[in-house]
Parts: structure tokens; sequence; C-alpha cells
């Protein structure tokens, strides 16, 4: 068994046996798009959004106007306990079934393991898995486990739901204002705490924040006109926006001083604490995004930073914008949900920071 | 003038190295990278902790100068 596996006292350090983890372990976009733009299309009559929207889960025809939606979703550990690592991967995962509006049903496991843990290990990350679906009223029915050398664990989801209730990321409209439902800087922050530079108040908000399902989000929101929803993951605010815009034909307009930030994230960002992923979200988005001169480093750090089972993404009226986040808080008891900008007439660019 | 090699290492390994040898050599140091990442990371840390940064392209990477 490996020694630097484990601490000085015995625990487990899942973080040591990965380069990337979280959503920063998503392949760059660039790279995705140059394999599978040059691949056939697979079309079905029943197949209502695919490939080619770039949306967060695809949508199925089961029957009449009944949809199922499925996401998987799996990757290496931002935290080194198996028990919250289960949860996070979990909460991600099920997270692209809320983006669409829906409610997981059915989910079965992914887990790559290596052969040098103790089964232990697993049995912890399978058990925050299942503690994640539980909550989200799902359940868990088998899954698929193989030996690597690199632990990932995740899940391939499954919810129904009626056809005209699904969001997609195209349907957003000027004047559209746009809510974020959780704080930014998780990539930041784990990768300060894979530095040992991370306190333990950061560290805190960004595990609670990961391990928060979407649920209410999407629960209370179905009381809305949502035009566009998304969630924000591995491509960062910046690169999860673009998509809407994009797909949306409007050009959004945020407001970083309104962004909501995880304690220290900014701090940690001066310091050069900053994951790989938040270089290739920026190299992505080169000539689509701009920033006015106002911006602080540390704030286009946090717009490119990739998110680990990150917030929704909710375009909808102001005023029903304004009522949502009151609501949300009224209900959560946190602060996280906030209004950040709005949709404006297509320009040449995608997004506008000020 | 002290070197560091962060050839082959990625984030945030580079900067903890670069902090652990600025404490013996608080005067400034040379830091080698070989990506992108790292090259942006350090050069902020650096930046971050008062020192003059000068980056120059190498055969494979750059060299990171920190000078007081």
């Amino acid at each position: 068994m490996s020694s630097a596996v484990y601490d000085e006292n015995g625990k487990i350090k899942l973080t040591s046996m990965v380069k990337t983890s979280g959503c920063a372990a998503k392949l760059p976009p660039e790279k995705l798009h140059c394999v599978i733009d040059n691949l056939p299309v697979m079309s079905s009559e029943n197949l209502i959004e695919g490939f080619e929207s770039a949306d967060d889960a695809l949508v199925y025809r089961v029957d009449g106007d009944t949809v199922s939606v499925q996401t998987v979703d799996f990757f290496p550990p931002m935290v080194d306990d198996p028990y919250v690592f289960g949860q996070v991967a979990a909460a991600n995962a099920l997270s692209d079934v809320y983006a669409m509006g829906g409610t997981p049903a059915v989910a079965m496991n992914l887990m790559c393991f290596p052969s040098c843990l103790e089964l232990s290990v697993m049995k912890e990350i399978l058990k925050g898995g299942m503690d994640k679906v539980g909550e989200a009223g799902a359940v868990i029915a088998g899954g698929h486990t193989i030996e690597d050398p690199t632990p990932k664990y995740g899940l391939c989801v499954t919810g129904f739901m009626k056809e005209k209730d699904v969001w997609s990321n195209k349907g957003a409209r000027v004047g559209d204002a746009v809510v974020l439902t959780k704080a930014l800087g998780c990539g930041i922050i784990n990768t300060a705490v894979k530095a040992e530079m991370a306190d333990e108040e950061s560290f805190n908000a960004c595990v609670a924040s990961m391990t928060r399902l979407n649920k209410e989000a999407r629960n209370l929101a179905v009381n809305y006109c949502i035009h566009a929803a998304t969630d924000v993951t591995g491509f960062s605010l910046a690169g999860h926006s673009s998509e809407v815009s994009e797909a949306s034909g409007v050009t959004i307009r945020i407001r970083t001083q309104d962004l909501p930030v995880l304690p220290s994230a900014l701090e940690y960002a001066r310091l050069g604490l900053l994951p790989a992923g938040r270089y290739t979200n920026e190299d992505y988005l080169f000539g689509k995004v701009r920033f006015s001169a106002s911006v602080t480093q540390e704030m286009r750090d946090l717009v490119f930073d990739p998110q680990t089972s990150g917030g929704l993404l909710l375009f909808m009226d102001k005023k029903e914008a304004e009522d949502y986040v009151r609501r949300y808080s009224e209900i959560t008891g946190l602060d996280c949900c906030r209004i950040i900008g709005e949709c404006t007439k297509k320009e040449d660019i995608l997004i506008d920071f000020s | 003038m002290k070197e560091i090699d962060c050839f082959g290492l990625s984030c945030p390994i580079p900067v903890v190295n670069t902090k652990k040898a600025i404490k013996d050599n608080p005067e400034g140091l040379d830091v080698l990278v070989d990506n992108v990442a790292a090259k942006e990371n350090v050069s902020r840390f650096g930046k971050a902790m008062g020192y003059n940064v000068e980056v120059t392209e190498m055969d494979g990477g750059w060299r990171i100068s920190l000078r007081k």
C-alpha cells in the first residue's frame, strides 16, 4: 500500500492520487469539439436534445409528451475524504437533471478504484453517493466498477418529465435577468487545499457548496417562467454563460461586483493558486468575452474558474428574478443566490463583464 | 542565484515549491516551468510576494526570475 496516500494520522488522502480533480478534469472544450465535430451526428425522431445543443443532458421522448432526461458525470476526487467525495460527485451528476428542470428518478454508479486502496474507502465513496441520491428522492440501481490507478466516481442519472417543462439553454431573451444560485471559487479553493494553503473556513464553505444539491434551486424555479437554464461546472461561469448566449442569440452582461464568492477565493487567486482549467477556459473563449478595465485580475480568475457541482444559472424576467432570489434566501437561509446580470441585444461578443 | 526545476509538475506544486524555496532565498530565485498554468501561477505568486517578475522563454518552457 502506498504510504503517500495516507497522512501522518493514517487518514486517506484521495487527492494525492490524482493530477486533475473534480470538473477541472474535464477535457478542454476545444479538444472535445475537435473530435466530436468530425463524427457524424446520430439522430432519432424521439431525440429532442442531443450532442449538438451543448445542453446539460439528453432529452428523449419516451411516450406521448413524457420525456426522459439522461446524463452521466464522473471525475477524480477534489477532496481527501471518501464520503465527501462521493457526495460531491453525486450532487454534481444529479445537477444536470435539475438544470433541465427535471427531478432525478434513477441512478447508476460509475466507479474506478485503485487496487492499492482498502475496500472500506470504496464503501465510503458509494455511501456518500447513495446518501445524496436518497436526498434527491431517487434510487441507485446498480453500476459498474473497474480497477484503475486513479480513483474516479460519478453517476449516470435519469429523470422523467413533460416535454413542455424542459429548460434548454436556448430560450434566454433580451431583458432577462441572470440568476446564479451558488457562490463561485471552488476550483480555486480546491487548488489552495491541494497546496495546503487553504484555511478551514474557506474549505468548509467550499465543501458545503459542492455537496449541496440543486434540488431547492430547481424546485423553487418551477414556480417561475424560466426561459433558459444550465448549471455552472467545469467550463466556468464564463463558459457556461457563453453556451446560453450563443444558443439564445443574446449578449449577456455580468456585473462582477454582484457575483457571489466563496470566502478567501479571491485572495488565493491573487497568490496564483489557480487550476490549469482556469487558463484553458479563458483560451477557449478568446475573442468571445469582453472585460471592462475596472474588472480586477482576481475577478477574471473567478469567472474562468472551473466549478465542481456549481449552481444553476437561470434566465427569467427581472421582476420574477427578484422574487426568486428573495424566496431562495428565505427557504435556504443562504445568501449565495444573486442576480448577476442581464441579457441584451446580440453583439459581436457573447459575454460582457463589468 | 538559486534555481528550482518545476518541469513536469502540475499546479499547484510549482507554487508550493517556490513558496518553500523563497524561505531560504528571500533575495530571489529562478523557477523553471514547462506549462502555461505553472508559468502564470508562479508569476502571480511572485508578484503577490512583492518580487519583480521576469519571464524568459527557454527550451521546452520558461524561466521565471523573481528579484527584490
